[in-house]
């Protein structure tokens, strides 16, 4: 049985190999063809993992991509595809620092509200999609993209001073109001800044992730739905619920992708929060086989690439090769696990009928004797 | 045509070794074996898809080798999949012309050409119709007439009767008789033997991947055939002594739904359904596919909700109660679909093991999975029910359809059932996992389990089922004692040609039994 246990494990990482190594080719055409050096960028980008600054912004990164992208895989993991994680993401980090900057509570208290009101606020903007699919069958990838365009207005207009934002002195930025300093998660000072304490919560969720999808009835019935939504069904899965669970519980993880920056940094929301993280999240939990180690270095892969990019420009290259190689990694990626997919199964198809040969063949040879 | 020799390795299998076969032009010859004996590949070296490593393969005196499916194309051989390669949303003529269109062209010409073959062979299809319009047995004709487009003179049919009802059957058969008057070849892999016998002129039995031997279908039966097969004696499917008990297991009264079709129309899909089953009977149901056994198991299920009706399982009334519930009540389930409804193809066998039982022991306790205990009771259940298999974490798909179909027995079979559904519990399982699942029945009968058995093969209906009824277009028409009943009889009733108490004419009768009107 180990054997089985051991290719399982090499197809899987199959995958992502064969597509990083494709996405890397292309990229270096990329570069080729635009007439520059196709090695250049990335000792470069190698040479910025040497600063201790960079080093903390990618870890910082990592955990915000790792959140955003635990939403989209338990999505994924049912067959659901919340393109929506951005939206819902922003939308709860925006009233949760509404929440968090109009009270005043002790401490833990104060940090729970807030991470409450974002989980909330998330699980609820899913739950349109999840509730429009369940009921007047309207797919969820149609409606969370509308959802997230809906999102960003409805932002832009919640932060009018009018509404709930309010202009700071001395600047022309909208904000919601700083949250008192009970509401600031702690991090941990290193030489090259702080690390979110908040991204260690991310990295505990992975763990929570994990154990609930594979040592839980609940995990086993969302897995089996992903995996057979007729089997499931006929097994006792009702559904239609489950629809519903699995996008408000991604949705309320989505909420949670702003809190490393909300709590650890900024403690305020403005229209300078960053956009496309759940894009990003996608990218991340495809390229992380929706796992939650493969979704951890798949963050870090991303982060690093976003975080020593920056670097790109000084030196005369173009700093969206990221993002190319962001966009390249995801279409590699999809490609590539589907081929190692039907390689996989082909191939235990036949090493199942080779040792039952072997068997038969070894029954008939101890019946002979 | 003639294969001599012929030996196909795998890495580290021996696929096929020594096949010899001779086939004469002009007749239907079947090749039988059971699952895994090396039929299919045997089919996928004839047709190009795979090269033989040793032998001969000869047509019309000339050897030759095919190193694809177009040489065997070109050298008149198709061949009709198990699984229909159809394109749902094009026309009948589109499918067949579609990769064919050097042919005939795509128009008027081609549109004459496939009105000429389907009149030529009586395989009445009607060009403009598209395919998702079509029934199993149209698909299956497109396909027919797909090949003979192409020109082949040798018909090679893959378990074509698989997914077929008996009067389908019929008429696939009247076509191959068809295609036989005419001088082409037809080479007929099954493992229904009755209807080998009926069909073929020739025989031909592999098992463990080698010819065994050639059988005469007039001077054979289907017992012999079956242990040329296995190579062993067969279990007979019938030993009749009564197990069943006045307690009321399962009750159905007045059981409607109904169904709105895309056209906004409402039909009853089942009309005031009513049984009884006790413990320690099998009741089995009877019917021409389509006429409602799938929504009864489905209402029975929780699956659809039924529009009127009682459903009581041991007393508890449940006609509304969700899936789950039911299945921890103790309804086992063995679905007519299983790839559909009853496995994960991709996950390991354990999990496949856990799949609608997930609340039960040993797979959970307090919410949480127990993968250690699911995991031996699985290799307890591969031991127990013969499923075989390297391992318990090779993934469903990779087994084949037997041994899935034994693992869903055990799993059922492992929770005690109080009631097990069976939809064609041995469709598409070779005979030694057939005699095995009506053993494992049976067995449980004995012990107080009550049985709802739908299927589409008679004998096994009548074999195993200790009253029948018969349904047609939603509604239980007419009842049958399997001692007495023939598959003759249950087949013309199953056309709605008779209702009420079927009784052979040897029998006194007079008029209804009371049983009668709860049926109706």
């Amino acid at each position: 049985m180990k054997k089985f246990d051991k290719d399982r494990l090499l197809l899987g990482l199959a995958g992502p190999v064969l597509a990083l190594v494709v996405a890397f080719l292309l990229t270096s055409v990329v570069l080729l063809l635009s007439g520059l050096s196709a090695i250049e960028p990335y000792e470069l980008m190698f040479q910025q993992l040497e600063f201790t600054d960079i080093q903390v912004l990618i870890i910082n990164q990592t955990g915000i991509y790792y959140l955003a992208a635990l939403a989209v895989a338990v999505g994924f993991r049912m067959n659901l595809f919340n393109i929506g994680v951005d939206g819902q993401y922003r939308l709860a980090v925006m009233l949760a620092a509404v929440v968090g900057a109009a009270v005043d509570l002790p401490g833990p208290l104060h940090i729970l509200l807030i991470v409450l009101v974002a989980m909330f606020v998330g699980a609820m903007w899913a739950g349109i999609a999840g509730v429009l699919k369940t009921t007047r069958g309207v797919s969820e990838v149609v409606s969370t993209i509308m959802l997230n365009a809906i999102a960003t207005s409805l932002i832009a207009w919640m932060i009018l001073p009018a509404n709930l934002g309010q202009q700071p002195p001395g600047s022309n930025q909208l904000n919601t109001g700083e949250i008192p300093e009970s509401g600031w998660f702690p991090g941990l000072q290193l030489d090259g800044g702080e690390i979110y304490g908040f991204t260690f919560v991310a990295f505990a969720l992975g763990i929570v992730y994990w154990f609930t999808l594979n040592r839980t009835r609940f995990g086993f019935d969302l897995r089996a739905t992903g995996a057979s939504q007729s089997a499931a069904q006929a097994s006792g899965v009702d559904a239609k619920r489950m629809v519903l669970t699995a996008m408000l519980i991604s949705g309320a993880v989505a909420g949670l992708a702003g809190m490393p920056m909300l709590l650890g940094q900024t403690h305020t929301y403005s229209l300078s929060f960053p956009v496309g993280v759940g894009f990003v999240g996608i990218t991340i939990a495809l390229l992380g086989r929706n796992n939650p180690v493969g979704i951890f270095f798949a963050s870090l892969l991303v982060a690093f690439l976003d975080k020593t990019a920056e670097g790109l420009d000084l030196a005369g290259y173009p700093k969206e090769i990221a993002q190319i190689m962001q966009g390249l990694i995801v279409i590699a990626v999809v490609v590539s696990y589907e081929l190692v997919r039907q390689y996989g199964l082909r191939r235990q198809q036949q090493k199942v009928g080779e040792e039952l040969a072997a068997q038969a063949r070894k029954n008939k040879e101890v019946a002979a004797a | 045509m003639e294969l001599r020799g012929i030996t196909k390795r795998f890495p580290g299998v021996v696929a096929n070794h020594d096949i010899d076969i001779t086939v004469h032009r002009g007749t239907v010859h079947a090749l039988v074996g059971e699952n895994g004996a090396g039929k299919s590949t045997l089919m996928k070296i004839l047709y190009g898809m795979q090269k033989p490593d040793e032998g001969t393969i000869t047509i019309d005196g000339d050897q030759v080798t095919f190193s694809s499916p177009s040489d065997a194309i070109a050298r008149g051989i198709g061949m009709v999949h198990q699984h229909f390669m159809l394109a749902d949303n094009l026309t009948v003529l589109e499918n067949v012309v579609l990769g064919g269109e050097k042919l005939h062209g795509i128009g008027a010409a081609a549109r004459r050409k496939v009105m000429e073959i389907s009149d030529s062979y009586g395989l009445n299809v009607r060009p403009d119709v598209l395919v998702e319009h079509l029934g199993v047995a149209d698909r299956q004709r497109v396909e027919i007439l797909k090949v003979l487009y192409r020109g082949a003179r040798t018909l090679i049919l893959d378990e074509p009767t698989a997914v077929l009802v008996p009067q389908e059957v019929d008429a696939l058969f009247a076509n191959l008789r068809e295609l036989k008057a005419e001088g082409l070849t037809v080479i007929f892999i099954s493992h229904k033997l009755g209807e080998v016998l009926s069909v073929a002129d020739e025989i031909t039995v592999i098992r463990r991947g080698t010819t065994v031997g050639t059988a005469d279908p007039a001077g054979t039966t289907t017992k012999q055939l079956a242990e040329l097969m296995v190579g062993s004696e067969l279990p007979t499917p019938e030993t009749r002594e009564s197990t069943v008990t006045d307690v009321a297991m399962l009750t159905v009264d007045g059981l409607t739904l109904t169904v709105t079709d895309p056209d906004g129309i409402v039909r009853e899909v089942l009309d005031s359904v009513g049984f009884t089953i006790h413990k320690g009977e099998v009741m089995g149901i009877a019917g021409v596919e389509g006429n409602g056994q799938t929504e009864l198991i489905e209402a029975l299920m929780g699956l659809r909700d039924p529009d009127r009706g009682v459903i009581t399982l041991d007393g508890a009334e449940i006609s509304h109660a969700p899936t789950r519930k039911r299945r921890e009540g103790g309804i086992g389930y063995i679905p007519e679909d299983r790839h559909r409804h009853g496995l994960l193809l991709e996950s390991p066998l354990w999990e496949n093991r856990i799949l609608g039982h997930v609340t039960e022991a040993p797979n959970s306790k307090h919410g949480m999975l127990d993968p250690k205990a699911a995991r031996k009771d699985t290799e307890r259940i591969v031991r127990e029910y013969d499923v075989r298999t390297p391992g318990i974490e090779v993934t469903a798909a990779s087994l084949s359809g037997g041994n899935q179909q034994k693992l869903i027995v055990g799993r059922e079979m492992s929770h005690t059932p109080k009631l097990l559904i069976a939809a064609h519990p041995t469709r598409g399982v070779d005979v030694g996992a057939q005699a095995q699942i009506w053993d494992q029945i049976r067995e449980a009968r004995h012990e107080g389990l009550a049985v709802l058995l739908i299927s589409a093969d008679l004998d096994e209906l009548i074999g195993l089922s200790d009253t029948l009824r018969v349904m047609y277009r939603g509604r239980l028409v007419a009842d049958a004692d399997p001692a007495t009943i023939t598959p003759e009889e249950l087949g013309s009733a199953m056309t709605g040609a008779a209702t009420g108490h079927l009784e052979t004419p040897e029998t006194p009768q007079h008029g209804a039994t009371p049983e009668n009107g709860e049926g109706r």
